[in-house]
């Protein structure tokens, strides 16, 4: 039965096809744009945290610098002593502490000059953060160790001699493999040097940071715990900051920026709601008549209402598909044109996007077609005969 | 009266003291003003009156698209006004034939489909009830196959009559509703599409007719003439 229902809701459609075509075209640009935004925005969200992500989970431990410190007020400090290191060990066993100094120098590679970040590590730390492309990695207290972006930029490669500020020199024994941005330190642009080194020259106040690497995840928030009972009871004088964290941070400041276009695809699609409400309302009245001959000859208004949302879904269907389909299309292009890679366009989430645009296009038109629908089957037939 | 003697069993039809009144802003309009009449099984009636009368409404009332203001309307036993609108539908599908002056065929049909369509409505399995489409057509008079892909457009006013009277009776109901069913033929046509009429008569159907054409009226067995709401003469 329902058959007949669904051919005469085609037909009424093909009856008006340039309107109904204008009505799917409507949907396709809703659908296109609720897709395209969402994979833009699934894409970005990934290629950023695919970035972040590389370093496993760590706490990074830094002093507390206060506005009180800046007027030389109480207990606030800017180095980490030597005793909260002790204690920060205690706290995180069986994780590795990692305290570090960090600072910049100027630096001269044959004829080439330039300012350098320094990170000064143990040796016997090293594993836990970087890995070595070519050479080793440091071994004793002497030797340096290249980022791998600056030693694109100053041409290092293994047994380079590097002069420093204070005019002491040292050769690099390990060119570090990339490793992305990170919450912790940025190797790629920076120099290691041995920590023992750095203190015989620098006899630094304390450390400038502590990373702990995390074996287990469900531990972070403990070891948080852990320190901030330690330290910050009175007040804080160690801040942490764990890197799933500040990644979720991330990817809920990313999460929005998605809702949001998406949002703007959205408007789209009621736009293209209200087009195929205009269309099945037009022709309601168009066929007030033969909705009065299908009423008078035993039609239900159930039935009634059936053909009608039939023809809304088919609008929707129609153009939830081609719209579907052209947001591979036009995800492709957005994606080549503002990231400059495709890479992410078949990842689940750009498909969901898709599915999403599409779910959004079929339940518009279904919305749009429920008023037209409950319209026509609430048509008094002995009027709707009557009309011309 | 030959037809009165065929039917013992209960009444088809049976308004007593019926009343349609249509509220407008200037004033009640009063189509019926207590109206009684009794149809029976296998009468052949025209209902016959000057525009305004009430005829109309009366077979609106007949056809279940309308119900009562107040007295009460019995079809095949049952109180119209007790009657649920699916429940109005149901024994529209079921029981009535409508032919309208219009045809009123489904523009979006075949002349085929136009025919089987009530069938659909009634019997979810096409063979399991009904008559078949093609044989109802063909009762019809319409003989030519080839047309019954057509479009209802695609032929000519009598041949479109004859599907609406084939949609008319596939469901086989007991009674035809016939609104001018003439009005838009040319007078030859118009005998032809009556012969058809007589004929389901004779086969067994109730058929009341509305008309102002006497020579069209001649083919009843009863004539009911309505004025101002009021049945003015009935030669039943």
């Amino acid at each position: 039965m329902s058959r007949t229902f669904f051919d005469i809701a085609r037909r009424n459609l093909q009856r008006n096809l340039f309107r109904s075509l204008l009505a799917v075209v409507g949907i396709v640009i809703g659908v296109l744009a609720i897709s395209s935004l969402g994979i833009l925005g699934n894409s970005l969200t990934l290629s950023v945290t695919e970035q972040l992500s590389t370093v496993g989970d760590s706490l990074t431990v830094i002093p507390h610098t206060g506005t009180g410190a800046q007027f030389g007020g109480g207990m606030t400090q800017e180095k980490i002593t030597e005793r909260q290191v002790q204690d920060l060990r205690r706290i995180a066993a069986p994780d590795p502490v990692i305290p570090l100094y960090s600072t910049a120098d100027r630096i001269d590679v044959g004829s080439q000059r330039g300012v350098v970040s320094i990170y000064a590590l143990d040796p016997d730390d090293l594993q836990y953060l970087v890995e070595a492309d070519q050479g080793i990695l440091l071994r004793g207290n002497s030797g340096v160790l290249a980022g791998s972006q600056v030693a694109d930029q100053f041409d290092l490669k293994v047994g380079s001699q590097v002069w420093f500020g204070d005019g002491s020199t040292e050769r690099v024994v390990g060119i570090l493999k990339e490793r992305g941005l990170g919450f912790d330190i940025q190797p790629d642009l920076a120099l290691i040097v041995p920590i023992r080194w750095y203190e015989d020259r620098e006899d630094p106040e304390g450390y400038d940071q502590v990373i702990i690497k995390v074996g287990n995840l469900e531990r972070v928030e403990a070891i948080q715990d852990g320190i901030d009972e330690r330290f910050n009871r009175r007040e804080t004088v160690l801040d942490s900051y764990s890197s799933t964290e500040i990644l979720s941070s991330i990817e809920t400041v990313f999460a929005q920026i998605s809702t949001f276009t998406t949002a703007i695809g959205g408007i789209s699609l009621v736009v293209a709601g209200i087009s195929i409400l205009n269309v099945m309302m037009m022709s309601v009245t168009e066929r007030t008549r033969e909705i009065g001959i299908l009423r008078s000859i035993g039609t239900l208004r159930s039935e009634i209402r059936q053909m009608f949302i039939y023809e809304a879904l088919m609008l929707g269907l129609i153009g939830s598909v081609l719209g579907g389909l052209l947001s591979f299309g036009a995800g492709y292009l957005i994606s080549l044109l503002v990231l400059q890679t495709t890479q992410y366009l078949f990842h689940p989430s750009s498909l969901s996007s898709i599915a999403l645009g599409m779910g959004f296009g079929i339940v518009t038109a279904l919305l749009s077609g429920l008023y037209p629908a409950w319209k026509a089957s609430n048509l008094n037939p002995i009027e709707a005969l009557r009309h011309e | 009266m030959e037809t009165v003697t065929t039917s013992e069993g209960p009444d088809l039809i049976r308004f007593e003291e019926v009343s349609k009144v249509y509220p407008l802003p200037a004033g009640d309009v009063v189509a019926l003003d207590r109206v009684s009449l009794t149809v029976r099984n296998g009468e052949f009636i025209a209902i016959m009156g000057p525009s305004g009368s009430g005829k109309t409404t009366l077979l609106n009332l007949i056809g279940c698209l309308d119900v009562p203001t107040s007295g009460r309307l019995m079809i095949s036993g049952r109180d119209v006004a007790e009657l649920s609108d699916d429940e109005l539908t149901y024994l529209r599908r079921d029981t009535i034939g409508f032919i309208f002056q219009q045809f009123n065929l489904i523009p979006l049909l075949s002349v085929l489909e136009n025919v089987e369509y009530p069938l659909i409505l009634k019997c979810k399995d096409r063979s399991a009830c009904g008559l078949r489409p093609n044989e109802v057509l063909k009762a019809a008079g319409l003989d030519d196959e080839r047309l019954y892909t057509n479009r209802p457009n695609e032929l000519s006013g009598g041949q479109q009559q004859r599907v609406a009277i084939a949609r008319a009776l596939v469901n086989d109901p007991d009674l035809l509703l016939c609104d001018e069913p003439t009005g838009n033929l040319d007078q030859r046509t118009g005998q032809g599409i009556m012969e058809l009429l007589s004929r389901m008569n004779r086969e067994g159907k109730t058929i009341i007719m509305v008309t102002h054409d006497l020579g069209i009226a001649e083919y009843a067995s009863r004539q009911v003439r309505i004025v101002d709401g009021r049945i003015q003469e009935d030669s039943g």
